[in-house]
């Protein structure tokens, strides 16, 4: 039998292996689990897995919002979290997580609140840092799952080869416009992300979320996805989807799932890596070659308050709109539209006598557009710097930003 | 109960002069971040014996997604998966892989969003 300090010094021994299974559940955890305990599928076994359980999730965001909320609620004992940014207005949309109030505030701090409030038995790990390759290795071993709600293509190469290098799964999840993916990457034996997209498209060629727009519920839908895999796995019941990539169509509300096969020639899971430490992402996705002609410094560059001046001077001036119909009705500087992907074909309806000052949302659009029309031949056409947001911030302050 | 099911005496014959006639009628569904350039549809039919063919014709009806499908060399990009039915061509023959009548071919290109830009870290990379 056991004496009392036999006892504490058990307890002192599972405190030096937290990944110990079966934690007890208080007589408050049972009511407040009951659902689950009631369900073959869980039952105390699957809930005492849950309260184990270490999910890491990257990004409180579009996706991270629903998958913490629901992990945490469906009593996920030890959840981490790794953001650096801050709420602001464009993510109320769909970052439920976050309220006006938390306009302002680090994400970490506003998610921290509501997760406690819904469950004050959860273990939160909160990371302020943006994830690199100096750190994911030993933040994802603390880990048994990583869950990925990350937004750029750099951050989503480095979580599924740090998931394959530390050997956890990575619970994928992404969304653009009206179409989201699923899937479950780097299981043993399973395909990695690597496998089923060896390399990035280049910069710029990919519309992100801030260019194409996201419907709010989006990330709603594929989130949840997510924490069902997620849980799954802890629980391990049901099919995963691993081996499979969900397509999610909320226009056609249709779901359709494509087959994955773990590429032999992968070269970090597959049979001759070539991969076998972290590398720099951003190189990698051809972050730095795009760095010199979207961030400007070329003479063809105009600013808001220089379009401002020649404006009020009456000067000659036509104003190329090169964003989309529907981006002209929120706000304009009464350009002529003709969208960046027309533009090759409306070319003609251009004057390239006149001055020309090209512009979009943010100046990337048009910096496009200014180099085609220069290879086309004109010769006196600018790109308005930062975009009619630039115009919205320092010149018409009562101009929509969008 | 289930109605009993007649077979039709000239199914064979009818199966016959169709493949005989050779002309398959693919769709290709095309993703939300393609479809600025094929002209805001979301599927086009083409007439093709190959996922090559399909591809071409494809292309050649919407010539604005050609440098978003395929490298200068001809290629098609890497970021790009095609999928016949739920199948990565990969697989399958990758192009030449042989297509019947009612085949589904995706474009699957990898999207990244989960979302929102990084605009404090990384500027260059969203908001284009």
């Amino acid at each position: 039998m056991a004496t009392l300090t036999d006892v504490k010094s058990e307890a002192k021994s599972l405190e030096a292996n937290p990944p110990q299974p079966a934690p007890a559940l208080s007589n408050d955890e049972i009511l407040r689990y009951s659902r689950h305990l009631i369900m073959p599928e869980v039952g105390m076994e699957g809930q005492q897995k849950l309260k184990a359980a270490k999910v890491l999730c990257i990004g409180a965001g579009g996706l991270g919002s629903p998958l913490a909320l629901y992990l945490t609620a469906a009593g996920v004992g030890t959840l981490g979290i790794v953001d650096f940014d801050v709420v602001d207005y464009t993510n109320l949309q769909r970052q439920i997580i976050h309220t006006t109030a938390d306009v302002g505030r680090k994400k970490l701090d506003s998610a921290a609140e509501k997760l406690k409030a819904i469950n004050p038995f959860l273990n939160l790990r909160t990371f302020d840092t943006k994830l690199t390759s100096a750190n994911a290795l030993e933040l994802f071993r603390e880990f048994d799952i990583v869950a990925d709600g990350t937004d750029n293509f750099p951050t989503r190469y480095l979580v599924n080869d740090a998931c394959v290098l530390t050997g956890k799964p990575n619970v994928y999840g992404s969304i653009f416009r009206f179409e989201g993916q699923a899937s479950v990457f780097a299981t043993e034996g399973g395909p990695c992300y690597r496998c089923l997209y060896p390399e990035p498209p280049p910069p710029g060629l990919v519309p992100s979320c801030a260019e194409g727009g996201v419907l709010g519920i989006l990330p709603g839908l594929v989130g949840v996805i997510q924490a069902t895999e997620t849980i799954k796995l802890i629980l391990g019941q049901g099919d995963s989807l691993v081996g499979r990539l969900l397509l999610v169509d909320a226009l056609g509300m249709k779901f359709r799932e494509l087959k994955l096969r773990k590429n032999p020639d992968c070269p970090i899971c597959g049979t001759h890596r070539t991969i076998s430490a972290l590398i720099d992402y951003d190189q990698f996705c051809g972050i730095r070659g795009q760095e010199e002609p979207v961030s400007g410094g070329n003479l063809s560059e105009l600013s808001v308050e220089e379009l401002k001046k020649k404006l009020d001077a009456k000067a000659d001036i036509f104003i190329l709109d090169v964003r989309e119909p529907h981006e002209y009705q929120i706000c304009n500087l009464n350009g002529y539209l003709i969208p960046l992907g027309d533009l090759p074909k409306r070319v003609a309806e251009l004057d390239s006598s006149r001055e020309i000052v090209a512009h979009c949302k943010m100046g990337g659009r048009s910096a496009k557009a200014v180099a085609f029309l220069k290879q086309a031949g004109f010769t006196k056409v600018h790109n308005l710097t930062g975009g009619i947001t630039a115009w919205a911030e320092r010149i018409d302050p009562k101009m929509p930003k969008y | 109960m289930g109605r009993l099911c007649v077979p039709d005496p000239n199914f064979q014959l009818h199966l016959l002069a169709y493949h005989s006639i050779l002309i398959y009628m693919p769709k290709i569904q095309i993703p939300s971040p393609l479809r600025q350039y094929s002209g805001k549809q979301s599927s086009v039919d083409v007439t093709a014996k190959t996922v090559a063919e399909a591809l071409a014709g494809l292309v050649a009806q919407h010539p604005d997604l050609k440098r978003h499908l395929f490298a200068d060399d001809g290629k098609l990009r890497a970021f790009v998966n095609v999928y016949v039915n739920d199948e990565d061509m990969r697989y399958l023959q990758k192009e030449a892989t042989a297509l019947k009548d009612g085949d589904t071919i995706s474009i699957v290109p990898s999207i990244a969003g989960g979302c929102e830009p990084q605009r404090s870290k990384l500027p260059f990379t969203t908001h284009l």
